[in-house]
């Protein structure tokens, strides 16, 4: 048994090409009884992404079992682009897999009309081939959850920019409501759309209500002393309103340092000092008397 | 883990200084940075670069892409300077106004997502930081 | 070699710094503004750094040697325009800019210093960075 892998392996490669028809077919066959999907894929796309695998492999193969190798770069190209077509076309990854792992048994059935005589040889070449396959499988199945975490780490972003709306409450003055937790990443993004919109809207003062944050830790306070230290480098300041009276007590215990940040406890409370500030009065209209 | 590429910028003048500015910028634009990441990446270099030639007279830095899982940018501050004698001391926020014995490398420390400091007094200094996308 | 341009507007001098200042030219910059304020009796100093997008700490020291050096000549500085970035980059860093007074804008920055020049107001809430 002192024959090497490479040596073995390239039997797989003419196997394939000897019985191409063959296994083409029950592969088909195959697929169309269990993960067969009409409603996403067409039977002819299918097909032609079958011939291509098929040939790709048959390439492959006759270089070595090393699925890692140069020699099946394209081959791992297109099963990554298979997996990410797949994952948003809505395929689960199941079905996903049942592609690549449909053609062993084929492949098996080809290998035993090719060695059928010699057992020990047929043994070894369906070792490989499993191999071979299981490898270039689970490489199909990681390809297709990094889609799935792509496409949910953009949505998460994109909640994350719909949730942090900055408000123009009135000339030169900007409202930040929060709501809900506030995380690392959630916070740089509100830090950001709110000096963002300071400078867009020349606003010298900014509210941060935080009547809709639970909590208020010594992370969460350090993000929003962060963000008013940088709104004060602009040249504009904040005020933080919503500031619930557990909260405060919070705030004393941990012995955070507010600086001097305004803290109110309403947004109303709030929005009278920022229009103080902006110098803006507002004065009751006079009643007219009926003059008709 | 792979480098995609590297280029070395040299470090003995104060022009060098905005050139890794630029060059820094450039690359973290490339990759696509967002423009709060390429400041702080930016302005971490600009720290460091100043650090190689006045505290280490002189050195180089180089820049090499990184890809594999994540895609980053590495940069390697090294020069054959005096050395930093404690480096926890070095870390730690001193900005003094003036001519200010602050090698600001805790600021810096802060903007980036990887950090390493070696360094002897009498062996030069090498920092490395690293920002991932 | 090149200088950055010091305008005068009445009693106030604006400066617009609009490249990737290199030390010297920093430091330059920070020798002709003492030097302008002084033969001129300028009262204020606006300093608009909207097209700043790093602000290392040598600049940042820069900003506060001009804010320092100016009160001591009997003028008010102000820095106006800083871009979001670079103060989220700054408040990083830990820069403090200590005395540096800032305004949105070079229209807020010049009320400000009139404000701060006829009312000796010491400080207006919210554009004093402490």
């Amino acid at each position: 048994m002192a024959t090497t892998l490479n040596h073995k392996t390239s039997n797989l490669g003419s196997i394939i090409a000897h019985h191409r028809d063959a296994i083409l077919h029950a592969w088909s066959r195959d697929m169309i009884g269990s993960t067969r999907r009409n409603d996403l894929m067409k039977e002819s796309e299918l097909q032609a992404q079958c011939q291509q695998f098929l040939s790709l492999l048959q390439q492959a193969t006759s270089q070595g079992s090393n699925i890692q190798a140069p020699a099946y770069d394209q081959l791992r190209d297109m099963l990554t682009e298979i997996s990410r077509t797949r994952a948003i076309q809505g395929f689960n990854s199941r079905e996903t897999a049942m592609f690549i792992f449909s053609i062993k048994q084929p492949l098996f059935t080809a290998i035993r009309e090719s060695l059928g005589k010699d057992a020990a040889a047929m043994a070894e070449e369906i070792w490989l081939t499993t191999e071979i396959i299981d490898g270039l499988g689970l490489y199909t199945t990681e390809a297709y959850i990094k889609t799935r975490e792509d496409t949910i780490r953009r949505q998460q972003e994109e909640m994350l920019e719909l949730s942090t709306p900055v408000v123009k409450l009135w000339e030169g003055v900007l409202a930040l409501p929060l709501i809900g937790t506030l995380d690392s990443a959630r916070t740089q993004v509100v830090m950001e759309s709110l000096l963002e919109a300071i400078v867009q809207t020349n606003s010298k003062v900014a509210i941060i209500d935080i009547t809709g944050v639970p909590t208020v830790d010594t992370v969460v306070a350090q993000h929003l002393l962060k963000t008013v230290t940088a709104a004060r480098l602009m040249g504009a300041d904040c005020i933080i309103s919503g500031v619930r009276p557990q909260i405060a007590q919070t705030i004393v215990h941990l012995g955070i340092n507010l600086l001097d940040i305004t803290t109110k406890s309403t947004l109303s409370d709030a929005f009278s000092i920022a229009l103080q500030r902006t110098g803006i009065k507002f004065v009751r209209a006079q009643k007219k008397e009926s003059v008709e | 883990m792979a480098v995609i590429s590297a280029e070395t910028v040299p470090v003995a003048s104060e022009a060098d200084i905005v050139t890794v500015r630029r060059c820094v910028r450039e690359s973290a634009a490339k990759l696509g940075f967002s423009l709060v990441d390429q400041t702080k990446f930016v302005t971490a270099a600009s720290e460091l670069a100043r650090n190689t030639l006045i505290h280490g007279r002189g050195g180089q830095m180089e820049l090499a892409t990184l890809n594999g899982p994540r895609t980053g940018i590495r940069l390697t501050f090294e020069d054959r300077g005096p050395g930093i004698a404690d480096i926890d001391l070095a870390l730690r926020d001193g900005f003094t106004t003036g001519s200010g014995l602050g090698l600001g490398l805790g600021g810096a420390k802060r903007l980036v997502n990887e950090f390493e400091v070696k360094s002897r007094p009498g062996e030069g200094t090498k920092v490395t930081i690293v920002r991932w996308k | 070699m090149e200088k950055i341009p010091i305008l005068r507007m009445g009693e106030f001098l604006l400066v617009t710094i609009q490249v990737d200042m290199h030390d010297r030219l920093a430091l330059t910059l920070q020798d002709d503004l003492t030097n302008r304020i002084s033969e001129t009796g300028a009262k204020g100093v606006l300093i608009d750094i909207s097209s700043l997008e790093i602000v290392d700490s040598f600049i940042g020291r820069m900003l506060g040697n001009i804010a320092s050096m100016s009160r001591v000549l009997d003028a008010q500085t102000v820095v106006v325009g800083m871009q979001p970035a670079v103060a989220i980059t700054l408040v990083e860093l830990g820069m403090s800019l200590e005395g540096v007074r800032t305004a949105l804008n070079v229209d807020a920055g010049m009320e400000l210093l009139r404000k701060s020049i006829n009312g000796h107001e010491e400080m207006e809430y919210g554009s004093y960075f402490r």
